[in-house]
């Protein structure tokens, strides 16, 4: 049985085409991926990701044994603010992908649906010997993303009180607000490359919340997204999407998230492994391409150096809405990942010629101060 | 719910089938296209290829998926929709009509074939 997140008969009602991922029955689009993906980068669209896995960690410990599992510097994370994070395997290999909020007394950490319970379970033992408590909030929350340009301007007059905390909210910045009479818990943080807001308030309010935001400014301004879009906006500026360009068999150099791994902060787990694969260098790398014969790369297509050998594996692939032309991310040899080599992507077992391009394919428009 | 014409024959994989003279009309049904999602890729075969039923004769693609198209008879590719090599878009639209994507001149041979009733009934039993 698939899980549903609370949303579900509203997604259903709206006509939305539910789809399988990760074990959840969610709405991959609802008027079609290409609208959606352009209303979030012109204006503005919603997203429920009640699926993904919401855990707090409190206690006297909670930074200690944050700072232990994830390879950011969570003491670098001021109240108020979030910080993107990995778990690794001792070995180097990634567990997960996270982001770490700091709320007053306790740290919210978001993860990825699919990993809930593998998280869960990761977190639960490198937590013995620490003071710190663990509570999954996934069933008792709802999350949702309100993404876009026009996003912070809309969201500003759903707030309840008088002067605005979303407003002046920065990069990465989460608060306590009050919206449509729920206490809301919001950050300025997305998928899409956009500057935008994610949501976090308990979950009957979900219903009632979802069906305010879309009613935001003038009929259409807010409009409703599914995963289709949410991975077509996170691939064109590159953000990693677990299960392609990281797992547990990709370290954070191959994945070109070294800027995540800040060996100086002290040991934690993966710390030795992954200073050894830095010192020598990935042997292997992801690589931004764009098409040179016709054909579009999808995911698991093998790539091929124009030996013929077969060198590495497409890790995502798709027409890029906003950029008009197929495009693909792939893992290749770390030489054949520099800017300007060429390969060959086997699409229907015809090789077709693609050449590296810089990531991201798409510039974000964060907010920041 | 999907349009379905009831002068058309559908197959199992979701194209349908027009007679036209001593030739045949080809495309995807409007289930198919409301499933893949808008079109923005297509690859047709040449006039003059000649295909089995079953054969795959061409490609399809959205943003999210590729999905094969199969030759629900057999014959040769008398002329192929050109006007979608630029725009794909008909396939969406207009799936019976400007999305059509071959003709053929049918060997006589075929898949085994729904009517309307059918493949209503078909895709009923798919979850539709």
């Amino acid at each position: 049985m698939l899980k549903r997140t609370p949303l579900f008969d509203a997604h259903r009602a709206a006509g939305a085409r539910m789809v399988e991922f990760g074990g959840w029955e969610m709405p991959v689009q609802y008027s079609g991926i290409i609208e959606e993906h352009h209303a979030v980068r012109q204006g503005a669209g919603l997203f429920d990701i009640s699926h993904m896995g919401r855990f707090m960690v409190r206690g006297p410990h909670a930074v200690t044994f944050l700072q232990h599992v994830v390879t950011c510097d969570v003491t670098a994370i001021p109240i108020g603010q979030s910080s993107y994070g990995l778990l690794c395997r001792p070995d180097g290999g990634i567990v997960d992908d996270i982001f770490i909020y700091h709320v007053p007394d306790e740290f919210l950490v978001v993860v990825n649906a699919a990993n809930r319970d593998k998280d869960r379970a990761w977190l639960q033992e490198y937590a013995r010997g620490f003071d710190v408590e663990l509570e999954d909030r996934s069933e008792r929350w709802a999350m949702l993303a309100l993404q876009g340009p026009a996003a912070e301007a809309l969201l500003v007059n759903a707030e309840d009180c008088e002067t605005s905390e979303l407003g002046h909210l920065p990069f990465h910045g989460v608060a306590l607000t009050s919206m449509f009479g729920v206490n809301v818990l919001i950050a300025r943080t997305g998928y899409t490359g956009e500057d935008g807001f994610e949501l976090f308030f308990k979950a009957p309010h979900a219903e009632m919340v979802w069906t305010r935001l879309l009613a935001l400014g003038t009929p259409g301004s807010v409009k409703p997204c599914g995963l289709g879009a949410r991975d077509s906006l996170r691939f064109e500026p590159c953000l990693a999407l677990y299960g392609h360009e990281i797992s547990e068999t990709i370290n954070p150099y191959e994945a070109r998230l070294g800027w995540v791994v800040k060996l100086d902060k002290g040991d934690f787990v993966g710390r030795e492994a992954l200073a050894a694969i830095k010192a020598r260098g990935p042997a292997r790398r992801l690589a931004g391409f764009e098409m040179v014969g016709r054909g579009i790369a999808r995911a698991d297509y093998p790539v091929h150096a124009l030996s013929g050998e077969r060198v590495g594996h497409v890790t995502s692939g798709m027409p890029a809405p906003t950029l008009g032309k197929p495009l693909g991310i792939a893992l290749v040899p770390t030489p054949l990942s520099a800017e300007a080599s060429e390969f060959d992507v086997i699409i229907r077992e015809k090789p077709v010629r693609a050449r590296v391009i810089k990531m991201p394919f798409y510039r974000p428009r964060y907010k920041k101060a | 719910m999907s349009a379905i014409p009831a002068d058309l024959r559908y197959s199992k994989s979701d194209e349908w089938v027009r007679v036209e003279g001593d030739e045949v009309v080809i495309g995807i049904t409007d289930y198919a296209q409301e499933q893949l999602g808008d079109i923005v890729y297509l690859e047709l075969p040449r006039v003059g290829a000649t295909f089995a039923p079953g054969d795959s004769f061409g490609v399809i693609e959205s943003v999210k998926a590729s999905s094969d198209l199969y030759a629900p008879v057999g014959g040769e590719v008398t002329a192929v929709n050109s006007d979608l090599e630029s725009d794909q878009q008909p396939i969406n639209s207009d799936p019976y009509g400007a999305g059509w994507l071959i003709r053929m001149r049918p060997s006589g041979e075929e898949e085994e074939l729904m009517d309307a009733v059918a493949y209503a009934a078909y895709l009923e039993g798919r979850g539709h």
